[in-house]
C-alpha cells in the first residue's frame, strides 16, 4: 500500500495526523495538558451527573439553594450573592492569565510575573471565600455531609463532594501558577520558551469553566 | 518563535543518564526499565491472583475436604482474583510493561515525552499494589464484594471485609487511576508528537494502534470509576447516601437514606466494559505484529484494523449497560444496549478475518510465539461468540449469573490476553534480553495452557445451562442441578491445577534463559518493525546511539518480491530496494518463495 497517497490529501486535520513527527504543530507540554484537561472533565461530568442522579433518586425534597447559600449586609438577605463575588474573582483571574499569556509570549518576565502573581491571588482568594461559605454552613446552618436540616441530606453530600473537589484544583493552580511565575521571575525559560506559561493557563482557564457549570447546574438549577 | 518538533531537535537532548545503581534500576527514568518494573510487578500480583483461584478450584472441586477455605474466604478470594486480573494485572502488564517498551521504541524516539512523569507512574502503581495486598492483613480481610462491589451490600455486616477491606480495595483503585493518568498522559502524547522522521501515524504499527487507542479509553473511562470510588468513600467514611439506599439489616434501619445503587452500576460499568477493551486493543496489536512477522505476510487489510480498533473504542462507550440487564430497565434502554453491543461484533469480526487472512498462504513459521498468537484467535472467536448470546437480552437474563458468563469472560478477557501476553513476551523476549528462550519448553507451556485452559472452561458453558450460579462457595443438593455437575467440577478443578503449575514452565524458561539462552542478534525473526533495527541488543540507554531512525514505509514488508531478504525494515530507504506496493504482491507469483 502506499503511504504518500495517505498523507498526500484531505483536509488539514487529515494532514496533522498523518503527517510525520507530530500531530500537531504544538510542544508535547502542552498537547499533555489538553489531554489531561479532556481526562478531567469526564471526573466532574461523572460528578454532575451523580450529583443530578441522587437528586432525583432522593426520596427527600431538595433544599432552596437561593435561600441557603444567601448574604445579607445589615438588610435583607441577598440571594447567592457570594456565589455571584465568586464567581467574578474566578472569571477575572482568568482575564488576568490571558495578559500573563500574552506578556510571556512578548518576554517581558516582569509583567509575566505580575499578572500571574495576581492571576494566583484571585485564585487564593476564591478558595478564601469558598472556606468561608462552608464554615458558615457547617457551624452556622448545620449543613453536613451527611445530613442537614433544610432536606434531603445528599444537598450537603454533593456540595461538599463537588465544591470540594473544584477548590482542591484551585488550589493545586494556584501552587502551580506561582511556580511557573517564580521560575519565569529567574529566567529559568529564556531558553526553553514560554510556552509553559500557555500551559499553566490552559489548566486555569479549564477550572474556571468548570467553576461555569458547577454554578450553574448546582447553585442555579 | 519558530518551534522544532522534537524528531528535528538535537540528539543531545535532556537524557537523564544514570550514575549509579539505584538511578539505573530503582529510580530509573529509561522507559526500558521502568517497562520492566511495570511487568514484573504485575506478573506478581497476577501469580498472586492465580493462586486465589486456584484456592477457588480446589474448594468447588472438593467442598468437604479442605479446611482452607469457608464461605467467607471464598467470597474474598472471588473479589481479589478478578480485581487483580483485571486492573492490576492484565491493564498494568500491557499499557505499563508493554506500552512502556514499544512505543518509544516503534515510534523511533529516545524515550518518552515526559520521563519524570512516567517514572512517578510506575511507583505510584507499586502503591497501590502495596495498598491493595496489605488489605490481606487487617481486621476483617479484603473485600468481598465480588470485582464489581456493588453497593448495598459492600458495606453490609454481612459482607466480609465490610470495614477495612473495602475502604482499602477503593482507595488502592484510586490510587492506581492517578498512577494509570501519569502513565497514559506519557503514551498518547509520545506517540502522536514524538514519532521520527517519516513515521506517519498510518505507519505505525498495530501495536501501537492498539495501546494508543486502549490508552484514550483508559484516560475517559477511569474517571467513572475514580468518581464511584470517590463517593464510595465518603458513604463508609462520612455517612453520607450516594449509593445506599435505606436499608434495613438485621430488623435495624441503617444510616442511610435515598441514594441510589443503579447509579453506581451505571458508573461502574461506564468504566468496565471500555476496561474490557482497554484490555483487549493492546492485546490485538500485540497478535496483529506477532501474526504477520511469523507469517512473513503484511498483515491484511492495514487501514481497515486501524478504523477497526478506532470503532471498537467509541463504540465501547455506549454499550454499558448490556451488564446491567437484570438490573431493571426500560424495555427500550435494553432494545438500544443489546443493537450497539451487536454492532460492536461487527469490527471486531473484521479482525478476525483479517488475522485469519493473514495466516492465508504466507509463510508461516511455527516459532513459540505464533503458536500463542494463532492459539489466540481460537480463544478470541470462542469467547466471542457467547458474547453474541449473552448481547441479547432475552437470552442474558436466564444465563446471567450462571457459570456461562463466567465460562464467556474467562475466554474472551482472560485467556485470549493472557496467550497474547505469552506470545508477546517470548517474541519480545529476544529483544529485552538479547538471548533466546528455550523453544520446545515455551511449546510445552503452549500446549499445557491452551489445551489446559479449554479443559477448564468448555464444561462451564455447560455448567452455566444446567444453571449452576456463579460466585457459590459450594453447590449443595438442589433439584434442578443433577449430581453429576459435581464430576465436571472435579474435572475442572484437575485441569485449573494443571494449568496452574505448567506456568512455571515459563518462569523457569525465562530465567533460565536470561544466562543459558543463546545469543539472539537483533532481529532473530527477521522483523521489519522499527524495535528491531536499534543499534544494540537490548537497546542502550537512548535507543538510537548517535542519530535517531528515519522511516521510509510501514511495518509490514514481509515477503517482497526482489527484496535481499524476504523483508525490508521500515528503516531502509525506497531507493535501497524495491517496495511491495511497486510491484503488486502475488503470493502465487512470490519469487523469494520459488527460490526456496
Ligand atoms: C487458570 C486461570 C484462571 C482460573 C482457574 C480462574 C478461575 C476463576 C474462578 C474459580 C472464579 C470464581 C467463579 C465464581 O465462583 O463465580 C473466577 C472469577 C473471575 N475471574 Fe478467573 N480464573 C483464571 C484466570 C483469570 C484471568 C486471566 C482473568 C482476567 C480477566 C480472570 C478474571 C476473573 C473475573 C473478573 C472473575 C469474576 C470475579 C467476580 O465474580 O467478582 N480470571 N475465576
Ligand atoms: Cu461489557
Amino acid at each position: 500500500m502506499s503511504d504518500a497517497a495517505i498523507s498526500g490529501s484531505g483536509s488539514t486535520l487529515v494532514d496533522d495526523w498523518s503527517a510525520d513527527k507530530q500531530a500537531y504543530h504544538v510542544p508535547w507540554g502542552k498537547a499533555m495538558m489538553w489531554i489531561f484537561l479532556v481526562s478531567d472533565t469526564f471526573i466532574f461530568t461523572c460528578f454532575l451527573t451523580g450529583y443530578l442522579h441522587v437528586r432525583l433518586s432522593t426520596t427527600e425534597p431538595w433544599p432552596l439553594q437561593s435561600e441557603i447559600f444567601a448574604l445579607s449586609f445589615g438588610g435583607d438577605p441577598i440571594p447567592l450573592i457570594l456565589i455571584a463575588i465568586m464567581t467574578f474573582i474566578l472569571i477575572t483571574s482568568s482575564g488576568t492569565m490571558a495578559l500573563a499569556v500574552n506578556f510571556g509570549y512578548r518576554k517581558d518576565k516582569v509583567k509575566t510575573f505580575w499578572f500571574m502573581v495576581a492571576t494566583a491571588c484571585l485564585g487564593a482568594s476564591f478558595v478564601g471565600m469558598q472556606a468561608f461559605e462552608w464554615s458558615k454552613l457547617i457551624l452556622e446552618e448545620g449543613v453536613r455531609p451527611w445530613g442537614n436540616p433544610f432536606g434531603a441530606a445528599q444537598f450537603g453530600s454533593v456540595f461538599f463532594m463537588i465544591t470540594g473537589f473544584h477548590g482542591l484544583h484551585v488550589t493545586a493552580g494556584v501552587i502551580y501558577l506561582l511556580t511557573v511565575a517564580f521560575k519565569v521571575k529567574k529566567g529559568h525559560y529564556d531558553k526553553k520558551g514560554y510556552e509553559i506559561v500557555e500551559i499553566a493557563g490552559l489548566y486555569w482557564h479549564f477550572v474556571d469553566l468548570v467553576w461555569v457549570f458547577i454554578f450553574a447546574f448546582f447553585y442555579l438549577l | 518563535m519558530a518551534y522544532v518538533p522534537l524528531a528535528d531537535q538535537d540528539s543531545e537532548m535532556e537524557m537523564h543518564h544514570p550514575h549509579s545503581w539505584v538511578t539505573k534500576y530503582v529510580w530509573s527514568q529509561d522507559h526500558k526499565v521502568i517497562a520492566i518494573q511495570y511487568g514484573g510487578l504485575a506478573i506478581a500480583v497476577g501469580v498472586v491472583a492465580l493462586v486465589l483461584s486456584l484456592l477457588m478450584r480446589m474448594q468447588l472441586g472438593f467442598p468437604e475436604t479442605f479446611d482452607l477455605i469457608d464461605p467467607s474466604s471464598y467470597y474474598q478470594s472471588v473479589t481479589m482474583h478478578g480485581m487483580i486480573m483485571v486492573v492490576y494485572m492484565l491493564t498494568a502488564l500491557l499499557l505499563g510493561g508493554f506500552g512502556n517498551y514499544l512505543i518509544p521504541l516503534m515510534c523511533g524516539a529516545r524515550d518518552m515525552v515526559f520521563p519524570f512523569l512516567n517514572m512517578l507512574s510506575v511507583w505510584v502503581y507499586a502503591l497501590s499494589v502495596l495498598i491493595l495486598m496489605s488489605s490481606f492483613f487487617v481486621s476483617g480481610g479484603p473485600t468481598g464484594a465480588g470485582w464489581t462491589l456493588y453497593p448495598p451490600q459492600t458495606s453490609m455486616a454481612g459482607t466480609p471485609g465490610h470495614d477495612m477491606g473495602i475502604v482499602l480495595m477503593l482507595l488502592s483503585l484510586a490510587v492506581f487511576i492517578v498512577a494509570f493518568t501519569m502513565g497514559g498522559l506519557n503514551y498518547v502524547t509520545t506517540i502522536l508528537q514524538y514519532r521520527c522522521r517519516g513515521l506517519t501515524m498510518m505507519r505505525l504499527p498495530l501495536t501501537v494502534w492498539g495501546i494508543f487507542i486502549a490508552t484514550i479509553l483508559g484516560l475517559f473511562a477511569f474517571p467513572a470509576l475514580l468518581v464511584s470510588a470517590i463517593m464510595m468513600l465518603f458513604d463508609m467514611l462520612l455517612g453520607t447516601s450516594f449509593f445506599m439506599p435505606a436499608v434495613i439489616e438485621s430488623g435495624t434501619p441503617l444510616d442511610h437514606n435515598g441514594g441510589s445503587p443503579i447509579l453506581f452500576q451505571h458508573l461502574f460499568w461506564f468504566f468496565g466494559h471500555p476496561e474490557v477493551y482497554i484490555v483487549a486493543l493492546p492485546a490485538f496489536g500485540l497478535v496483529s505484529d506477532v501474526l504477520s512477522t511469523h507469517a512473513r505476510k503484511n498483515i491484511f487489510g492495514y487501514r481497515m484494523m486501524v478504523w477497526a480498533i478506532i470503532a471498537i473504542g467509541g463504540l465501547s462507550f455506549i454499550v454499558w449497560a448490556h451488564h446491567m440487564y437484570v438490573s431493571g430497565m426500560h424495555p427500550y434502554f435494553g432494545f438500544f444496549f443489546a443493537t450497539t453491543t451487536l454492532i460492536i461484533a461487527v469490527p471486531t469480526a473484521l479482525k478476525v478475518y483479517n488475522w485469519v487472512l493473514t495466516l492465508w498462504e504466507g509463510d508461516i513459521r511455527l516459532n513459540a510465539p505464533m503458536y500463542f498468537a494463532i492459539g489466540f484467535i481460537f480463544t478470541f472467536i470462542h469467547g466471542g461468540l457467547t458474547g453474541l448470546f449473552l448481547g441479547n437480552v432475552v437470552i442474558d437474563l436466564p444465563l446471567s449469573d450462571t457459570y456461562f458468563v463466567v465460562a464467556h469472560f474467562h475466554m474472551v478477557m482472560g485467556v485470549s490476553p493472557v496467550l497474547v501476553i505469552f506470545a508477546a513476551l517470548y517474541h519480545w523476549y529476544p529483544k529485552v534480553t538479547g538471548r533466546m528462550f528455550h523453544e520446545g519448553m515455551a511449546k510445552a507451556h503452549f500446549w499445557c495452557t491452551f489445551l489446559g485452559t479449554y479443559a477448564i472452561y468448555l464444561p462451564m458453558h455447560y455448567l452455566g445451562f444446567l444453571g449452576v450460579p456463579r460466585r457459590y462457595y459450594a453447590m449443595g443438593s438442589t433439584d434442578f442441578i443433577p449430581a453429576s455437575a459435581q464430576d465436571l467440577n472435579v474435572v475442572i478443578t484437575y485441569a485449573a491445577l494443571f494449568v496452574g503449575a505448567a506456568q512455571l514452565l515459563f518462569f523457569i524458561n525465562i530465567f533460565w534463559s536470561l544466562r543459558n539462552g543463546e545469543k539472539a542478534g537483533p532481529n532473530p525473526w527477521g522483523s521489519a518493525s522499527l524495535e528491531w533495527q536499534t543499534p544494540d541488543t537490548p537497546p542502550a540507554h537512548g535507543n538510537w546511539g548517535d542519530e535517531l531512525p528515519t522511516v521510509y514505509r510501514w511495518a509490514y514488508d514481509y515477503s517482497v518480491p526482489g527484496a535481499h531478504e524476504d523483508f525490508i525494515p521500515q528503516n531502509v530507504p525506497e531507493s535501497d530496494e524495491p517496495t511491495a506496493d511497486e510491484q503488486h504482491f502475488d503470493p502465487d507469483h512470490d519469487e523469494s518463495k520459488a527460490d526456496a
